[in-house]
């Protein structure tokens, strides 16, 4: 199988306490994978893991191993800024960068070295297009991106990380503070997006990885429980507390 | 408490609040009686622009104090500006909270050394080192912009560091998630949202430094001269103000508030320019 990430036996401590314990999973390409459990379970420590966004808070430590494409990306001579490039992140506060909403879609790409001028343009509509809010905002690229509503701040977010034409896509519940219908604009977009793109989406929301998740992984106090495809997960888990938590039953 | 009751407790504090003001407002209106009939009648332009500075013949033309200070306040700021600004990012991006809570609080606490200090250090070392390696006497623009530009560093690196933290956690995780390198973070999200309160600080820091006196008087040796090098001794207009008082009379007093109001009004705008820029920052969301 030719997975995108490969994740061996990851533990991740925070302050010396093991939060993470033994996780294995391999996330293949161009597919969703939802990732559900309750909070504390460690669902945003894994997903930040993954573009190694942990290590700059302190009291971090891991072990374990995370391949991409099958190379270490702890390794000692892996550069996170390089990571960082092909892995995006959306957060689950939707914030702009303080710069307009040009600015905030071109930031990654120049970052990138793109300087011309046409092709930081065309990455600006096509980015926007596929956030499905170019229509919205195509008229007024220099306002300040923080003057947008919540909804369309979190697809700026979203389009900003398309712009740099990154190869995994993580959003840590991306919808949490969103509308329904900046949700389903959201859902759409990702589902269009599979194609190209591997999606890990971490969310609070089961309905959601049922909606939109090819397979979907559970987390319980920090521990993966149980992966699979969707369909099974939600129908026909094999152990019971997946069957409690996706029915509701919890707790 | 109970003794005096709610209502008289707040009219005590407005009794206290209000003479505080008005004893402000009272030096204000003293310094604006006893300078600007002078102004008006020597003439603004003459009394700006003019250099000749005799107050046995009558000349008062303070322009070359104007010229030095206006100098001295800009070296301060070429030196303590950049120093400041540099020291404050790195101690609010790179230094653990724990850290920073003993460092802020002793940075703001060097505000508190008396200026006399300053120019001690400034005659004893500072101009010294100057004559030697550099000649001219010493005692100079040059050596007054350093250690006005030392004195102004608490200001700036206490205002710039609040307006650094202030900048949401958030816009750094974005821009690091978007592949942006530690500095490229710091210049192109962090300073550029705290733009308006560094701002704020090097005018503050600006103000500062145009209203010091004894530092200056110590350290910048005093001639009477529009300055034509750094290494020339010049005169600011506060040093003017200390140095003649104890024995001008007449006219010349009127002359030396007058200074005091071109002072006056020169940091009103400071300030002004300052606090507006800082509210600008609380806006801008
Ligand atoms: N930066 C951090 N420092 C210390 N502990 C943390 C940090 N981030 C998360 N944790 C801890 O890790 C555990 C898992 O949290 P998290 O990964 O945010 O779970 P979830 O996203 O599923 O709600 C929690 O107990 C939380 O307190
Ligand atoms: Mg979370």
């Amino acid at each position: 199988m030719d997975a995108k990430f490969d994740i061996q036996d990851l533990n991740v401590y925070w302050d010396g306490n093991l939060l993470l314990k033994k996780v294995t999973l391999r996330i293949p390409s161009c597919q969703i994978l939802g990732v559900i459990g309750p909070a504390g379970s460690g669902k945003t420590t894994f997903i930040r893991s993954l573009d190694r966004m942990n290590e700059l808070e302190p009291g971090f430590k891991m072990e374990g191993r995370i391949l991409l494409d099958g190379e270490d990306i702890y390794a000692p001579g892996y550069d996170a800024v390089t990571l960082r490039k092909k892995v995006g992140m959306v957060f689950a506060l939707p914030v702009a960068l303080p710069m307009s909403i040009y600015e905030n879609i071109v930031y990654g790409p120049r970052l990138a070295g793109i300087r011309n001028h046409d092709q930081l343009g065309g990455l600006v509509e096509q980015s926007l297009q596929a956030a499905f809010m170019w229509d919205e905002v195509k008229d007024r690229l220099e306002m300040s991106g923080l003057r947008l509503s919540g909804g369309q701040q979190q697809r700026l977010c979203l389009a900003r990380v398309l712009a740099m034409e990154p190869e995994v896509i993580l959003l840590d519940e991306p919808c949490s503070g969103l509308d329904p219908i900046s949700t389903a604009k959201i859902e759409e977009a990702l589902t269009a997006l599979k194609k190209k793109y591997t999606i890990i989406l971490v969310t609070n929301n089961t309905k959601q990885a049922a909606r939109i998740a090819d397979q979907t992984a559970f987390f319980l106090m920090g521990e993966l429980i149980e992966i699979g495809p969707t369909d099974r997960i939600f129908t026909a888990p094999i152990h019971k507390q997946t069957d409690d938590y996706v029915t509701g039953r919890f707790g | 408490m109970s003794l005096i009751g709610e209502k008289g407790v707040r009219r005590i504090l407005s009794i206290t609040a209000f003479s505080a003001i008005s004893a402000l407002l009272l030096i204000a209106l003293f310094i604006l009686t006893e300078g600007l009939p002078f102004i008006f009648r020597y003439g603004l332009h003459d009394f700006l622009l003019e250099s000749d500075w005799d107050p046995q013949t009558g000349k008062f033309g303070i322009f070359p104090m104007v010229a030095a200070s206006l100098w001295v306040t800009f070296g301060a700021m070429v030196v303590g500006a950049p120093l400041g600004v540099a020291g404050a990012i790195f101690l609010s991006e790179f230094v653990p909270k724990s850290v920073m809570r003993v460092v802020k609080p002793t940075i703001e606490l060097l505000a508190a050394i008396p200026s006399v200090v300053y120019g001690f250090i400034g005659v004893m070392v500072l101009a010294p080192l100057i004559r030697t390696q550099l000649g001219g006497p010493g005692l100079s623009l040059l050596a007054a912009s350093i250690i006005l530009g030392i004195m102004i560093l608490p200001t700036v690196i206490s205002i710039s560091i609040d307006s650094i933290q202030a900048v949401p956690q958030s816009y750094r995780e974005g821009s690091l998630a978007l592949g942006a390198t530690t500095w490229q973070t710091i210049h192109m999200v962090t300073v550029k949202a705290a733009k308006s309160g560094i701002i704020a600080s090097i005018i503050l820091g600006m103000g500062r430094a145009i209203g010091e006196t004894m530092a200056v008087i110590m350290v910048a040796g005093n001639s009477v001269r529009i300055p034509e090098s750094p290494l020339d001794s010049v005169r600011s207009l506060t040093a003017n103000i200390a140095l003649e008082m104890s024995y001008a009379t007449g006219l010349h007093r009127q002359a030396l508030f007058a200074t005091g109001v071109i002072l006056f009004v020169g940091i009103i705008i400071l300030n002004s320019i300052a606090i507006v820029a800082l509210r600008k920052r609380v806006y801008k969301k």
